[in-house]
């Protein structure tokens, strides 16, 4: 059943990155709640283009909540309300008529706001950079099941693979630590026998590129609840046990 | 062919390399991963101290005599290969590092998620984070200030006129009989199990100790030990008020020791 609904939005508005931001409060009447969050914003922003203002910037790319690239802050929760759901997922449904939402960007001192919503997520890039993939030797593609997986090693490096890199989990943490990020991407490598070649020294690059951005974690958990994918810090254990079996392991290599 | 290589351009960093690399395997330690490891080990001891602390001086309930001897026990350790003590200070100095790793590691990390972490405006809901997990900040603090005091109470009395050397049933009713003094231990030594709480089930997944299996296990350690030092510890302060540990100002062992050293003149 679709109904409508009326909101006001608070919104952070800020002109450029080093511009000064604030809230603006918009009034979204005549919403349907099958909208998604992302929709309703859309049909906010063409209200606001209609009356000659500025639109509220916000990324958005795939909109089926695979791709990572929307992420807000709703009601002080990274990606609202509805857990394992990112915010072009979150609908309109999970609102009230007269509801006020608070609408922020993820922050953290390595995400500095670009404009309205939007931040700059290029830190996270930096530690993919670091050793977020495999090396091999290109050519015909190799025969399917010559690398035998056991299933639940490929169930497990799956969840971590589940991580769409949105950011929510540094959004979320009281420490801006990207922890969950770092060991999802991390483990969904060194969990399966292509990622070993490269295991140890992807994993002290990672945690040291990841430490140069972001702070450090003190196991609050918020990041796994803020997860669109539900990946589990276990992951972040797993890696920290990694880490540490890297920094003995890599000494005997640099000469 | 050569490979295309694009260097990710990305915000300046928050955290610097540090200036002096450290050889291995000091070089872990000027990590945050490396530092959580350590805070993980010396809390994992410390926390070992605290639980021996507590049932030890559950000999506070035998009596002055059953207490002055588990102290003089403590002292005797190890006395057939050491000298008398030291494998007491050879305990204390581990502690004290330990301690002071402690404390460091976390003011370093401490303000490495402050320089990296940004306010929200908008204000922000918790979800996962408890009140023990948030308030670590304060509960350390707290119970470092309180140690402090402790020491210079009990170990070295200097706030205690009464203080007899090497009575500690005296020196424990003498200075908890006093309100003021039984109200900081009981605040303190709930800030010590709320900073417990979460720093026993933090030092799992800090030290990589994870397995789905048991995972669920490491949070009714965490309730378990701090609920065993809340309930040991304030039993202390609480007794001594309810005057089942008193000892109406007289020093036993001072008085034996004066009886010894007569009976030695004689």
């Amino acid at each position: 059943m679709s109904a409508e609904i009326n909101l006001t939005l608070k919104v952070w508005r800020q002109a450029g990155s080093s511009a000064e931001g604030r809230f603006v409060t918009y009034e979204a009447n005549g919403i349907s709640t099958d909208a998604s969050f992302l929709e309703m914003l859309d049909i906010v922003n063409e209200r606001l283009i209609e009356g000659g203002e500025e639109p509220i910037v916000f990324e958005s790319d795939c909109r089926e909540g695979i791709c990572g690239t929307c992420g807000l802050m709703i009601n002080g929760q990274a990606h609202g309300p509805q857990k394992g759901t990112a915010t072009c997922q979150l609908h309109m449904r999970s609102f009230s008529d007269g509801d006020h939402i608070v609408i922020e960007p993820w922050r953290a001192t390595s995400f500095p706001v670009l404009r309205d919503l939007a931040v700059d997520r290029r830190a996270m890039d930096a530690i993919i950079g670091a050793g977020g993939f495999i090396s091999v030797n290109t050519g015909a593609a190799p025969d399917a099941n010559l690398t035998p997986v056991p299933k639940e090693t490929a169930d497990t490096a799956f969840d971590a693979a589940a991580c769409i890199g949105c950011g929510a989990c540094v959004a979320a943490c009281p420490n801006s630590a990207a922890q969950l990020f770092t060991a999802a991407k991390v483990q969904h490598l060194n969990l399966l026998p292509q990622g070993q070649a490269q295991r140890w020294a992807r994993t002290e690059a990672m945690v040291e590129t990841m430490e140069a951005f972001f702070g450090s974690c003190t196991n609050h958990g918020e990041c796994e609840e803020a997860c669109p994918k539900e990946i589990p810090i276990d992951f972040i254990a797993w890696t920290n046990r990694d880490y540490i079996k890297a920094k003995v392991k890599n000494r005997k290599l640099v000469g | 062919m050569a490979q295309a290589i694009t260097r990710v351009s990305a915000p300046p960093p928050v955290r610097s390399e540090p200036k002096i690399k450290l050889p291995w395997p000091l070089s872990i330690y000027q990590t945050a991963v490396g530092k959580k490891w350590v805070m993980g080990l010396t809390g994992a001891a410390l926390l070992g101290f605290i639980v021996v602390h507590m049932i030890g001086n559950l000999h506070l309930y035998e009596g002055p005599l059953e207490i002055h001897e588990y102290a003089e026990t403590l002292r005797d350790l190890g006395t057939k290969l050491l000298p008398r003590t030291w494998l007491l200070w050879i305990m204390r100095i581990g502690l004290i590092v330990a301690f002071a790793l402690h404390i460091h590691s976390a003011y370093s990390l401490s303000r490495m998620s402050i320089a990296a972490d940004q306010r929200y405006p908008g204000g922000r809901n918790y979800i996962a984070a408890n009140f023990a997990s948030r308030t670590m900040r304060w509960t350390g603090p707290i119970i470092g200030l309180y140690l402090f005091y402790h020491l210079a109470d009990l170990t070295w009395g200097w706030f205690n006129p009464d203080f007899v050397r090497g009575d500690p049933y005296h020196n424990v009713s003498e200075s908890l009989s006093s309100i003021p003094v039984a109200i900081l231990y009981i605040v303190a030594n709930t800030a010590l199990a709320v900073h417990i709480f979460h720093g026993t089930w933090s030092m799992f997944q800090s030290l990589g100790v994870n397995s789905p299996r048991y995972n669920h296990l490491r949070r009714y350690l965490a309730a378990g030990l701090a609920g065993i030092i809340l309930v040991g510890n304030l039993s202390f302060p609480i007794f001594v008020q309810a005057g089942v540990i008193d000892d109406n100002g007289r020093s036993i062992v001072e008085e034996l020791q004066h009886g010894a050293a007569e009976g030695e003149d004689h």
